[in-house]
């Protein structure tokens, strides 16, 4: 912010905002400090274009991004019961869901959804850090459980992009409960035979990385997430020692044999897609607009692959 | 010499009381003090018995912590014959903060594990205090996954305030450990009972408690963050513990009542470190009983049913 909204009057500083500078058109990078207009920092998937720093992104918008055209359809979560702890700290937290719901628009922490890449029908599940840090609750271990079954009926493959904090302290014992039972939709796909993949994001914490974002067929992660099971704050609490530069880092981790690849988020969704198709025995993907299939023979032998051209969408 | 709580002044200084009282008449038998003695110490009795009905959360944390109550190792020693220990995950290192192996129960061939929190300094140290390492969860994955080749039951006594917050641990795939800890229980082809016996620790109890039964001791607790760290994270200030503690639920009644576990061990009076031997046989019993409910299952009922059970988690609220 500038001198202005520091120093003038609020009404007169609401009168400024409002002629010159609706506060959304320009996003600061968490990381450079580069201001970045709207735009751009969208369709680079809020990824800064100044330094490669890879800032929170809703599951919206991903799969937006991620889906053959931008089209999916949720798959519906069955509703968890609503504050089984009748939990409050210094706010209640039918309170505290209120205004994450009021802030995000989203329902809960994770979303659904159901579409295809690259042809591919595909099963995702995304973790939302902008409502209440995408916490475990009972809603997550719903969502994924719904998302198994999903991808099970479809024989499709499911793909699951963490963020989180850990666990939704306010459920309590509920919420640590759900690492088991996410691990049993995890396990429901595996005994299946379908691939599970998992994209770990800025941050991905505590139960959470404990649980099914640890036990994917592969594991993926965006550059320089945070990813671990305590953090780093507990850990030099702890043992009172400076940690390593880039401790705990998608890299580190990486070096460290605990996840396969660092991907940047605007190739995630080429990565995905061959990496699936791989483990779904299936031919390439065929890039580029294709001439629509004739009707009955849709299904013929597989289409080889034109000229690698840049993917539409 | 007797450890006793901070909100259990009360009791000690009557207690110690009636045991000057009981010193000076040794040295001097002319003074009856005797009855005197004996009254103070019933009201010492009293004052436990009214103290433990009404136990708060945090109170329950404070016991369930407590230094001389029974652990693991302790539980094994009493309830098991021919305890015969394995060590190593075959990676990497040996962990003595889960102990664990052969055994036979009640003449029965079983694996039994356990997080160990260790007695005093020496042994607390050498144990971590209870807080494993990969190697600890890796260990006790290779030992559920010998009791599924022979069909052993599978017995955990879980106490440890966590999984252990360290740059080796980390380093070396803390999560990852915890997460295919409890993908093992989940895959059991054998059946599996836990006992909370003290502190169920978040992640790092889980790992080892995802199973067909689950008890806690009267005044175990079992949740998903220290009520310290709830505290500094919710309230942004550690002090308020006990508030945290009591917004958690995290007592046996309360778990019970939200039917994540299955049954609650009664404690002697004043709880299982006033009376070590009598908590041990109760819990003896509750793990024969959990087994005998468990008895004649086929290998898919019994991993069908354990999945069950944690599905359908989440549909009972608290009063």
């Amino acid at each position: 912010m500038n001198w202005i909204t520091d120093y003038v009057p609020p009404k007169i500083k609401s009168f400024f905002q409002r002629r010159e500078m609706p506060e959304n058109l320009w996003h600061k990078c968490d990381s450079c400090g580069q201001m970045l207009f709207h735009r751009d920092l969208a369709e680079a998937l809020n990824v800064c274009t100044s330094c490669g720093h890879h800032m929170a992104i809703t599951p919206r918008e991903r799969f937006h991004a991620l889906f053959d055209h931008g089209a999916f359809s949720e798959v519906q979560v069955p509703e968890a019961l609503a504050d089984p702890l009748h939990f409050r700290d210094e706010k209640r937290y039918t309170d505290r869901m209120k205004d994450a719901r009021r802030k995000t628009g989203e329902n809960e922490a994770m979303l659904v959804a159901k579409g295809t890449i690259y042809g591919l029908q595909t099963v995702c599940a995304g973790q939302d850090f902008s409502f209440m840090g995408g916490s475990m609750g009972m809603h997550v271990g719903n969502a994924l459980l719904a998302a198994a079954d999903a991808a099970v009926e479809a024989r499709a493959p499911l793909v699951v992009f963490a963020a989180a904090g850990g666990a939704r302290m306010q459920e309590g014992i509920l919420s640590l409960m759900q690492m088991p039972r996410s691990t049993i939709a995890v396990a429901q796909v595996k005994d299946a035979g379908l691939p599970f993949v998992v994209v770990l994001t800025n941050p991905t914490t505590g139960g959470v990385t404990a649980s099914y974002a640890m036990l994917g067929d592969v594991h993926i992660a965006e550059p320089d997430a945070l990813i671990c099971f305590a953090g780093p704050r507990v850990i030099e609490q702890t043992i009172r020692e400076t940690l390593p530069e880039g401790f705990q880092r998608s890299e580190y981790l990486l070096d460290h044999g605990m996840i396969d690849r660092v991907v940047k988020r605007g190739e995630m969704r080429e990565e995905l897609g061959r990496i699936l198709r791989l483990l779904m025995g299936l031919p390439p993907a065929v890039h580029g607009e294709l001439p629509p299939p004739p009707p009955e023979s849709a299904k013929a032998a597989p289409v080889k692959a034109e000229k690698p051209t840049r993917e539409d969408g | 010499m007797r450890n006793y709580l901070d909100f259990e002044k009360g009791i000690a200084e009557l207690q110690g009381k009636a045991e000057e009282l009981r010193a000076m008449a040794r040295q001097n038998p002319n003074l009856k003090v005797e009855a005197e003695a004996d009254q103070l110490e019933s009201r010492a009795a009293e004052m436990l018995r009214d103290l433990y009905h009404g136990l708060s959360a945090w109170q329950k944390c404070q016991v369930a912590r407590h230094p001389d109550r029974p652990h693991a190792l302790d539980f094994i020693r009493a309830l098991f014959t021919e305890y015969t220990p394995l060590a190593g995950d075959r990676n990497f290192a040996e962990d003595h903060a889960i102990v664990g192996g052969l055994a036979r129960f009640r003449d029965r061939p079983v694996v039994v594990m356990g997080n160990e929190k260790g007695h005093d300094t020496q042994t607390r140290l050498e144990r971590n205090f209870g807080m494993a390492r990969p190697e600890g969860y890796r260990k006790a994955i290779r030992l559920m996954q010998m009791a599924d080749r022979f069909q052993l039951p599978v017995i955990t006594l879980i106490d440890t305030p966590g999984a252990y917050p360290g740059k080796g641990a980390e380093e070396r795939g803390q999560a990852e450990a915890i997460a295919r800890s409890t993908e093992a229980c989940l895959a059991l082809r054998a059946p599996i009972v836990s006992v909370v016996i003290g502190e169920g620790g978040s992640g790092g109890a889980v790992a080892l408690a995802t199973a067909n039964r689950i008890a806690m001791l009267e005044h175990a607790v079992y949740s998903v963050i220290s009520p310290e760290g709830c505290a500094s994270i919710l309230w942004k200030n550690a002090e308020k513990m006990k508030e945290a503690a009591q917004a958690l639920r995290l007592t046996a009644q309360d778990l019970k009542a939200l039917g994540v576990v299955d049954r609650v061990i009664e404690e002697p009076l004043g709880g299982a470190q006033r009376d070590r031997s009598l908590a041990i046989a109760r819990t003896g019993d509750a793990i024969a009983a959990m087994l005998s409910e468990l008895d004649g299952q086929s290998a898919s009922d019994l991993k069908a049913g354990r999945r069950r059970k944690f599905l359908q988690m989440g549909t009972k609220a608290l009063a």
